[in-house]
């Protein structure tokens, strides 16, 4: 467990160096990218590793996030951190409307509830003209600023990002070592035995459901403030996809996975640059290798790698 | 004191009738065994005693409560523990943090506070671990204490849950098969520890098989056959009684 926390330490100077000795904007903006996947992908984690439940529409909820903060502050004018509550606290609501009732059934009930929600809110995002500007997309969204200190270049808004990466990461550690995390765990293996030691597995479900959409939303804010123009491709069910390959690539069963994966899709297509129509088929071989010949994923392999070294020396 | 009444227990699956109205009552301090034929809906009676399963029919009382609609985490709450006969271990937990699970219903921070890492958070989990420690101790676990669970021998596993349901501090104990797939040394073993938790204040309720450990150390016995109570008694009359040998034994060794 202290492991854990020395780690985050480790990343936390990581985060906060490389904006400085990146070599240009260009890369501090990918590594800005970067943060917002591992935000959302960190939610996704909890829900899948510990809760044992597949969210395939997370991607709407991440653009729940970006288009009611966004359409605020463009439309109404709003200051953007009372937009961005809102955007939070009404992806909550929706979450837990549609976590409530599904997340009570044993089985993947929630996967098929999620990519239907997915894809409803990827129509409205298309259909909603007024609000969302529809096809061509919302304009006018407002940059984050601290009076007259506006976070408008990638390396301040890196900071930004990559602080709220780290504090959703602390967040977490703290509370898989809690008394939730226990009740998390104990329901991931048995529902049955969690529930006759007095745990409500559903409202555990639901809990760690509803986070996992926030910090979705969250991710969602801050791609909308930082990039001020919006449009729904963006939050399509291939993002959906590529969150759910991130915790499988990473390790579904630490958090560190969704560092690992979340860094490791980020960066992919930076690399596939030419191939820009084949990243679906690449995402389909890497969840199928990663399933086949690294269960354990990213850090699963570390781990065991980890351990031969202890063995033999 | 009456600790558990049940009564007019009905369940069926489908077209079969698992369980035809039975009446059961437990005293408290004392350990009552539940016996039987295979089938005759011991294991079915527990999961709804429990209320891993919702029951047709009947009543369950509980320390003078009526939980028969109550779902499982509830009745926890209230202080009734139980293990299973296919057991439900969490594997890729350690001993330990199966054992403090098990101690869940004495904790109450909520899910803010534990993201937030709040002192009564960090308070509440070491106490959590001191008694489970201290349990495991009890329970010769120790060695095991940081081992994935799922990994040990089925004995030392059996030995796992009973230490996560007594983490509980429970006024009732359900056992379902607590002797199954254990040796007979380890067998006598577990007899002289249930025997133990009486003198401690537990009230006992175990369904079992291995006669030897039941009539050793029960102090009532109920005999279901064919989702009906055929037979109360203490050891002694049970052994007597006829219709209890013919369930066992059939017809006509019972005649004879």
């Amino acid at each position: 467990m202290k492991r854990d926390y020395l780690i985050l330490l480790l990343v936390t100077l990581v985060a906060f160096t490389l904006p400085l000795i990146l070599p240009g904007d260009y890369y501090v903006e990918v590594f800005l990218f970067m943060g917002i996947n591992i935000l959302v992908a960190l939610g996704l984690s909890l829900l899948m590793g510990y809760a044992g439940q597949i969210s395939l529409g997370h991607a709407g909820f991440y653009g729940m996030g970006a288009y009611i903060s966004g359409a605020l502050t463009a439309h109404l004018g709003w200051p953007v951190p009372l937009a961005a509550l809102v955007a939070l606290v009404a992806t909550a609501l929706v979450a837990a409307l549609v976590g409530w009732p599904t997340l009570r059934l044993r089985g993947h009930y929630l996967a098929m509830a999620t990519l239907g929600l997915g894809i409803i809110l990827y129509i409205l995002f298309v259909q909603l003209k007024g609000i969302t500007g529809g096809a061509s997309g919302l304009s006018g969204i407002q940059p984050v600023h601290a009076g007259d200190l506006y976070l408008d270049t990638p390396r301040r808004y890196c900071y930004l990002v990559w602080s709220l990466v780290i504090l959703a990461f602390l967040f977490s550690l703290n509370l898989v070592k809690s008394r939730s995390g226990l009740a998390l765990r104990a329901l991931h293996y048995s529902e049955v035995a969690a529930s006759t030691l007095g745990i409500d597995v559903a409202k555990y479900k639901l809990q760690v459901f509803v986070f996992s959409c926030v910090l979705a939303a969250l991710g969602g804010v801050l791609y909308a403030h930082y990039i001020t123009f919006i449009s729904p491709e963006t939050f399509g069910f291939m993002y959906s996809i590529k969150l759910v390959v991130m915790i499988v690539l990473g390790g579904m069963y630490s958090l560190w996975g969704a560092l690992l994966g979340g860094a490791f899709l980020s960066l992919l297509p930076e690399f596939l640059h030419r191939l820009e129509d084949l990243e679906v088929m690449v995402h389909g071989l890497i969840l199928l290798m990663v399933l086949i010949f690294l269960p354990g994923g990213l850090t699963g392999l570390i781990q065991k790698i980890g351990e031969k070294i202890r063995g033999s020396s | 004191m009456v600790v558990l009444d049940a009564r007019g227990v009905k369940k069926s699956f489908g077209g079969v009738k698992a369980l035809r109205g039975v009446d059961v009552t437990v005293q408290e301090g004392t350990i009552t065994a539940l016996i039987g034929p295979n089938g005759s809906g011991k294991t079915t009676l527990f999961n709804i005693l429990s209320g891993v399963l919702p029951m047709d029919e009947g009543k369950v009382i509980f320390m003078n409560q009526e939980i028969g609609s109550w779902p499982a985490h509830k009745r926890a709450a209230l202080g009734i523990a139980r293990t299973f006969q296919n057991l439900q271990i969490f594997q890729e937990m350690s001993v330990l943090e199966n054992v403090m699970a098990g101690g869940f219903r004495h904790t109450s921070s909520g899910f803010m506070a534990g993201g937030l890492s709040l002192p009564k958070v960090r308070g509440e989990m070491r106490a959590l671990e001191k008694k489970a420690l201290k349990l495991l101790e009890e329970l010769e676990l120790t060695p095991y204490a940081h081992v994935q669970a799922g990994e040990l021998p089925f004995g030392i596993q059996r030995k796992v849950e009973i230490a996560r349901a007594l983490a509980l501090e429970p006024r009732l104990l359900l056992l379902d098969e607590p002797a199954a797939g254990l040796t007979t040394k380890e067998t006598l073993a577990l007899a002289r520890f249930i025997h133990g938790l009486k003198e401690r204040g537990i009230t006992v309720f175990l369904v079992e098989h291995d006669m030897d450990l039941v009539m050793g150390i029960s102090d009532w016995v109920i005999v279901l056959n064919f989702g009906q109570k055929i037979y109360e008694g203490t050891p002694l009359a049970v052994k007597r009684e006829r219709t209890v040998i013919k369930a066992y034994l059939g017809e006509k060794r019972a005649k004879g």
